[in-house]
């Protein structure tokens, strides 16, 4: 365990960080931070090892809240920004996190890239339904029909269903969990930071301020006769998401059509868990350290510039070479 | 063959997947391993096949800088192409052409423009000819153009035959025929071509056979009607001492200064015409380093130059040297990345080679168009530094020191250059970068892992502070596109953002302070004339041109190209330009976009503003006409360049 003491003796983690928090009280944001703390000091890394990208939003704040290396990106662009650290130096633990409406909308077409680039690393959507910093529009995981206190009018539109999104966009590792059930999301968290490749963990929360429509009692299924809530673990009840590493085409089929059932679970039984689980697609990273000369040697952190004087390292006698001409004398 | 001012300028016409333009190179290779010096100048259309696309090489014993407008001998295997470029053949100028085409109707030609066969027909009207390219040729051959019709297809045929080919494989030759049937009219000895095809050919022996069996023919074909033309050309054969020569185009000196400058990481999404670059430099790969080890960047094609600039942005983080390329549409995604890069602070390097715009504009066709744009690229105020290449020189040495810059003063660096410079080609001496310093800024360390997390932007008298790395031991910081504290933490308080934005706008003083003049621009002509010519980026060459035919004729003219365009160089162009009279402003655009900055910085515009928007580059020729008129006192305030041939 990372730990360092505080005046009061207390045991706190290395990833703490003891910056103001402006989140709203009772907002799911907290119970994500605590998780993402707990999960990063339980896998035992450093602070100095680990960078998480925010996007814009409440959501996009996480990194402020964290003792490690914490770029407060721009909206929509979070993935972006993770995945050029995470290509110029593979050494580091790259998170990305941001709301569903950073993530589904104005970034939706760099997830997908994400997904078909399955590079390694974990992207948290904080989905709570709403716009929250804006003050509460509808976002891309509200439902036709649902109206927010916030709404003039009930949504005119489809929702995004994330996990399907992200199954077709080439994620390797899907999963979701709740913002309040802390053991089970730091148990994802970890997972999909494990995971070599893309991963997506969408975290259902309440926004305490502008969705009142999905609220802790709505989760914990208050309106419902059955008292064990509408979240239930696809885990518990045996649910297997593994492709391993030498599947073939039929259990890449099945796995992905169960995933797309799970997916459509919603209202009165809402599925968490790990959805897919992918071991057998290619990593972009896999074909770029076997293609780049020196890359094995070092990364483009690391490449080496310039001797000790200053002086260019490059050598391009060849390259020059094959753009030149050698005068010819020619006898008539 | 005449051959005017002491140049001869070519120009070779085709369809699109013709193969001109390869064979255009090995011409302008052949040419330059004769010793001589050639610039290469490349117009296209946006198409995969089919439309029209033309290549200059202007020839000559002195270096050349731009391109011209004349055909000293045209070289043409389609209907098209003799439309649209014989009435730029100079009066005592060689056409080639195919026998065959001499019925072709203009009506026929579906590519040609409505503008141009309006203006054609307009010309038929007046002269009685019948309206094909018999009638054409008629039209110019009182002006003493000498037509060299080619009969392609009795040729093929013969080569077909002669290589057991089909009549349509052999076809393919037929670029190889007219280029060849050119060089043996200027008495370009055929060992240059063919040395030049083997180094084009090399890897395919079939096609090496054809074309070489091909330029056989044409050179026997030529010698047999044609020997007149080609008796005695001996400034093609001056006897040099053997030595090397580059024979490079812009996007590929742009790549090469990256690799100097020892780029680890480009991304970039396709655009014509800035892609071009990165496929060269992914191409590259390996780069040996000198110290025994080597490397190659990452090169790669992301989902669009949003993702480009912000992935750049990352790596950069990282401390790898990272750049981003494209063109003005792909720059406009990339404008809020960039303000990102301004507020973080972050080195980020913009190659931007700007085209005809707005919108999609002519993606294939030169402006410079986007320098107010690169100034102010991006909401609210931030720093940023802007240079320009004026050539494909420039190029190579400008994308070193891109990095430099970025890293130095800790800021994005726009590298503008634009279509003319990314397809000019042109022989150059060997670049020499082995003594160029490589300036990586302030780096950071820290050795107290308590000591963290560390403090990004601390406040300098120059507004630089050192720079942590993202993975680098005990070096934790944030950053943030909010405005934020020393730490990196948000903040919104009145004077943390006064601090920051002080910090973060200082830098430009600090970059006119520190950066020498010749960083900042170059002087041309006679240093001490009043004339005044002042430029930037890819207009150097033809106001160079013209400067050096103005003191031919002994009128002594200034020309100042200016490197840094951004913070702009204000003080040394007050005290330059004090005396200036009359001052002329060269540059390609509608606008006089640099006019507009003299007038805001120094408080003096043009006396004459010369602009081109057609989207095709100036040439020497042109500026010169131009310069001679304001010389004679007939200049106006502001004069378009036109050119409805080109």
């Amino acid at each position: 365990m990372n730990d360092k003491k505080t005046a009061t003796g207390h045991s706190k983690s290395l990833f703490h960080s003891d910056r103001a928090n402006d989140w709203c009280a009772g907002c799911g944001d907290f119970g994500i931070l605590r998780s993402l703390e707990k999960t990063l000091t339980a896998i035992e890394l450093s602070p100095d090892q680990v960078a998480v990208f925010g996007g814009i939003g409440c959501s996009g704040k996480t990194p402020y809240y964290l003792s490690t290396y914490g770029i407060h990106t721009l909206h929509g662009r979070v993935l972006p920004f993770a995945t050029g650290a995470k290509l110029a130096n593979p050494a580091l633990t790259v998170i990305a996190v941001g709301g569903d409406g950073d993530g589904l909308s104005i970034g939706a077409g760099h997830l997908v890239n994400a997904g078909r680039r399955n590079v390694d690393l974990t992207y948290i959507i904080f989905d709570n339904g709403v716009y929250g910093l804006t003050k509460g529009q509808a976002s891309p995981t509200l439902h036709y029909g649902e109206q927010t206190k916030a709404m003039a009018t009930p949504s005119m539109l489809e929702h995004i269903n994330p996990q399907m999104l992200a199954l077709a966009a080439g994620f390797t590792w899907i999963g979701r969990g709740y913002a309040y059930d802390v053991a089970q999301l730091c148990d994802l968290m970890e997972q999909a930071i494990r995971h070599p490749g893309s991963a997506l963990l969408t975290v259902l929360q309440p926004c305490p301020t502008y969705n009142q429509l999905h609220d802790k009692d709505w989760y914990a299924g208050k309106d419902l006769d059955d008292t064990t809530g509408r979240l239930y673990s696809l885990q518990d009840e045996g649910y297997d998401p593994l492709v391993p590493p030498d599947a073939g085409q039929a259990t890449l089929d099945q796995k992905m059509l169960q995933c797309l059932g799970a997916a459509q679970q919603w209202d009165t039984r809402i599925p968490t868990g790990v959805f897919f689980h992918d071991l057998n697609k290619p990593r972009l990273l896999d074909p770029i350290a076997q293609r780049h000369s020196g890359f094995d040697i070092a990364t483009p952190a690391q490449q080496p510039v310039c001797d000790k004087e200053g002086h260019p390292l490059a050598c391009l006698d060849t390259h020059f070479e094959a753009l030149s001409v050698r005068t010819r004398n020619i006898e008539r | 063959m005449k051959r005017h001012n002491n140049e001869l300028a070519w120009r070779i016409g085709g369809p699109q997947g013709s193969g001109i333009d390869r064979l255009a190179n090995v011409f302008g290779r052949a040419i330059a391993s004769s010793g001589l010096k050639v610039f290469g100048h490349r117009e296209y259309h946006s198409n995969i096949l089919g439309r029209h696309s033309y290549f200059d090489f202007c020839i000559s014993p002195d270096p050349l800088n731009s391109h011209r407008e004349t055909a000293d001998i045209l070289v043409t295997f389609d209907a098209e192409s003799l439309c649209r470029h014989l009435l730029t053949v100079a009066d005592d100028g060689h056409v080639l052409f195919a026998t065959d085409d001499a019925d072709v109707a203009l009506d026929s030609l579906a590519f040609l423009d409505a503008r141009l066969k309006q203006d054609i027909s307009a010309m038929f009207a007046q002269s009685g000819q019948p309206p094909t390219i018999a009638g054409l040729l008629e039209q110019v051959r009182h002006r003493g153009v000498q037509p060299v019709p080619i009969p392609y297809s009795e040729l093929l045929a013969a080569l077909a035959h002669e290589c057991k080919l089909s009549r349509h494989q052999a076809g393919r030759a037929i670029n190889t025929l007219a280029v060849a049937a050119s060089a043996a009219l200027l008495g370009l000895s055929n060992e240059l071509m063919i040395t030049e095809l083997e180094n084009v050919f090399g890897n395919d022996p079939d096609m090496l056979s054809l074309n070489t069996r091909a330029v056989a023919r044409a050179y026997d074909f030529v010698a047999e009607h044609h020997n007149s033309a080609s008796a005695s050309q001996p400034w093609l054969h001056e006897q040099r001492k053997v030595r090397e020569t580059l024979f490079i185009n812009g996007s590929q000196s742009v790549a090469l200064g990256k690799l100097a400058a020892g780029i680890a990481f480009q991304t970039y999404y396709p655009i014509s015409p800035a892609s071009d670059e990165s496929l060269f430099l992914e191409s590259q790969d390996p780069i040996p380093l000198r110290n025994g080890s080597h490397a190659a960047p990452l090169v790669l094609q992301v989902e669009d130059e949003i993702a480009a600039a912000s992935m750049a942005c990352g790596a950069a983080l990282t401390g790898a040297r990272s750049a981003t390329s494209t063109s003005g549409p792909g720059f406009c995604l990339m404008t809020e990345s960039l303000g990102w890069a301004g507020m973080n602070e972050v080195p980020l390097v913009v190659s931007l080679y700007q085209r005809g715009g707005p919108s999609t504009g002519m993606p294939t066709r030169t402006e410079q168009g986007d320098l107010q744009f690169a100034i102010h690229a991006g909401h609210g105020e931030f720093p940023r530094l802007v240079l320009a290449s004026g050539d494909v020189e420039d190029c190579f040495y400008d994308a070193m020191q891109a990095f430099n810059y970025a890293e130095r003063y800790q800021l994005p660096v726009i590298h503008m250059l634009d279509k003319a410079l990314a397809s000019t080609s042109q022989t150059l001496p060997l670049f020499r970068y082995e003594d160029k310093k490589i300036d990586r800024g302030e780096s950071f360390s820290n050795n107290d892992p308590k000591a963290t997390p560390v403090a990004r932007f601390a406040l300098t008298s120059s507004g630089i502070s050192s720079r942590p790395l993202l993975g680098q031991d005990n070096a934790q910081h944030w950053l943030s596109g909010a405005e934020h504290d020393t730490y990196g933490q948000v903040s919104e308080d009145p004077v943390v953002r006064e601090h920051m934005m002080e910090k973060r706008m200082h830098k430009l003083q600090q970059i006119l302070d520190d950066l020498p003049a010749e960083e900042k621009l170059n002087i041309y002509g006679n240093e001490t004339a009043r004339f005044t010519i002042i430029t930037w980026g890819s207009t150097k060459g033809a106001v160079w041109d013209a400067v050096k035919r103005m003191a031919q004729n002994d009128i002594e003219v200034r020309a100042i190209q200016l490197r840094l365009l951004w913070p702009f160089p204000t003080e040394e162009l007050t005290t330059l330009l004090a005396d200036a009279a009359p001052l002329v402003v060269v540059e390609c655009n509608y606008s006089g976009q640099l006019n507009t900055l003299l007038r805001e910085h120094i408080e003096r515009g043009a006396d004459h503003l010369l602009i081109k928007y057609s989207g095709r580059p100036m040439s020497g020729d042109a500026v010169f006409t131009a310069l001679q008129e304001i010389h004679a006192g007939n200049g106006a305030p502001r004069r378009a360049l036109h050119n409805p041939n080109e």
